[in-house]
């Protein structure tokens, strides 16, 4: 398949008080056409920062990201957001906010069936019957299903995820990592999710890149080698326990790093 | 209609009344030192007329400068919640000029525009209460967490088009919290002129000319007729909020 997502030699630091403070360090990364690429790494170690490159939001000081072969300049239409804040908008019905992007991206598109979408999308989280309630009707898990039929609604080519499950509970985790893989099932998008959680790397990822501590670096990348239509037992079984010690392994390689040379 | 809504206030209205009733009649005091509530219903009465005509000199003119309160509140207010440097040039210069006592201001206003008077009024009604609204709606944008501006700018939006849709109305509940302030202190900035350099209009006139001659109940009359018209804004004020910025309140649980 195609490389979507192109990150070469990518260095960024941002300007502090206390002089430059250097984030990514010659990252590279590059992820294939409709794949689901998860992102781990110590705190603090430039993650979003990746994210906010790849979205075209900001510039790195050295190195290029490509989309489609195509560097990268400015924020595109074909990107979609969430992040750990499911940042709804409270003046707008659950409907509307789903509906906020193809305001942005398709402003010619009928009204009928810009709803007709968005309903769509909330029937597919399990939302049906919620179209009309405000944002803080709803609980924290719903809010969070919500916000991704937003960042999707536009059919991005790329989903961009910073810790979008981040604040839940553990089993609503569970239960939208299961969403996450109907959606990836019905609808096909290349994804980057930024997460602490190893298990969930490992249930949605197709691979798993471990960054390295501050600046970070591709340290370590992991094949995930499991059928696409995995259940959460999955994660119980041998082969994915293998993964999570091989995970957990690099990032204390990681961690070590951060508090060792630098 | 939750009859409950209406009947708490107004009984706690009456019971303000009553109390100031008792304290004058408890005390004896003559209405040349204090007027009692009682007293006021003939003041009204003789005076229907001017308080007709001077509550509605009043009234607009307060409303004119709280109109121009909130146009240049909101635009101080959206250059200083989006430029570090506007803040941090405008911020001393306003809470400086905030400090001044407005009455000082009203002589300087009389000799500029001599004979404005209306424009003199509207004026000071402004200038004493556009401070909040810039305030709260700069601090509103500056607070603007940068998710926000993300799911719309990843998307390519214009800077306006994510203050339209997104800075806005997210900021409508701070802009009509200091709305409600504002709508006093207009008042206060209407009366100071009509007071301080009386020219036969208003309320604040018609309170000094009961002043002038004694007339306590009048003047007394002219107090509540004040803080009517301010209630009456002040609601006015929440009728608005609650149509454009309803969704801020939450369901009592």
């Amino acid at each position: 398949m195609d490389t979507l997502i192109d990150i070469r030699g990518v260095t960024h630091a941002y300007q502090t008080k206390h002089g430059p403070l250097p984030v990514l360090d010659d990252l590279n990364l590059s992820v294939p056409e409709g794949e689901f690429c998860a992102v781990v790494g110590p705190s603090g170690c430039g993650k979003s920062t990746l994210t906010r490159l790849v979205a075209g939001l900001m510039k790195p000081d050295q190195g290029e990201v490509f989309l489609h072969g195509e560097k990268i300049t400015g924020p595109r239409k074909t990107v979609g957001m969430a992040f750990q804040n499911p940042v709804l908008l409270e003046w707008r019905s659950i409907l509307e906010n789903v509906i906020l992007p193809l305001e942005i991206v398709a402003p010619g598109m009928a009204r009928a069936d810009k709803i007709a979408r968005a309903e769509h999308l909330l029937d597919m989280v399990g939302l049906k019957g919620f179209e009309t309630k405000r944002p803080s009707e709803l609980s924290g898990g719903m809010r969070q299903r919500a916000s991704l039929c937003r960042s999707i609604v536009h059919k991005p080519e790329v989903l961009i995820m910073d810790e979008p499950f981040g604040a839940l509970d553990n089993f609503t985790r569970e239960d939208l990592w299961q969403t996450m893989r109907d959606l990836r099932a019905a609808e096909p998008f290349t994804a980057v999710l930024i997460t602490h959680d190893l298990r969930e790397s490992v249930f949605l990822g197709d691979q798993v890149v471990v960054l390295s501590g501050r600046p970070a670096r591709t340290q370590y990348v992991l094949d995930v080698d499991l059928p696409s239509d995995r259940t959460i037992d999955i994660l119980y079984e041998p082969t994915a326990v293998n993964m999570l010690h091989d995970l957990r392994d690099q990032i204390r390689i990681a961690q070590g790093r951060d508090g060792g040379a630098h | 209609m939750d009859w409950k809504k209406i009947a708490t206030p107004l009984l706690s209205i009456i019971a303000f009344l009553a109390f100031w009733e008792f304290i004058v009649w408890a005390n004896n005091w003559p209405n040349y030192v204090m007027a009692s509530p009682s007293d006021l219903p003939a003041a009204y009465e003789k005076y229907w007329k001017l308080f007709l005509i001077d509550s509605w000199q009043t009234l607009w003119r307060t409303v004119a400068g709280l109109a121009l309160a909130v146009v240049f509140g909101t635009s101080l207010g959206m250059v200083m919640g989006f430029s570090r440097t506007a803040r941090d040039a405008l911020y001393p210069l306003l809470v400086g000029f905030n400090a001044i006592p407005k009455a000082t201001l009203v002589p300087v206003l009389a000799l500029l525009f001599i004979g404005q008077h209306d424009f003199n009024t509207v004026l000071m009604a402004f200038l004493i209460s556009f401070f909040p609204i810039a305030v709260s709606v700069g601090i509103g944008l500056s607070t603007l967490e940068p998710e926000y501006r993300d799911i719309l700018g990843a998307l390519g939006a214009s800077k306006l088009t994510i203050f339209r849709k997104i800075a806005l109305p997210k900021t409508l509940p701070e802009f009509f919290g200091a709305l409600k302030v504002s709508v006093t202190l207009a008042f206060i900035g209407t009366n100071l002129v009509e007071i301080i350099s009386p020219h036969g209009k208003g309320l604040g006139s018609l309170f000094q000319s009961g002043a002038t001659n004694g007339d306590y109940p009048l003047m007394f009359a002219v107090l509540i007729a004040l803080a009517f018209l301010g209630i009456v804004l002040y609601y006015a004020v929440v009728a608005l909020e609650k149509v454009f910025a309803g969704w801020a309140e939450r369901p009592a649980s």
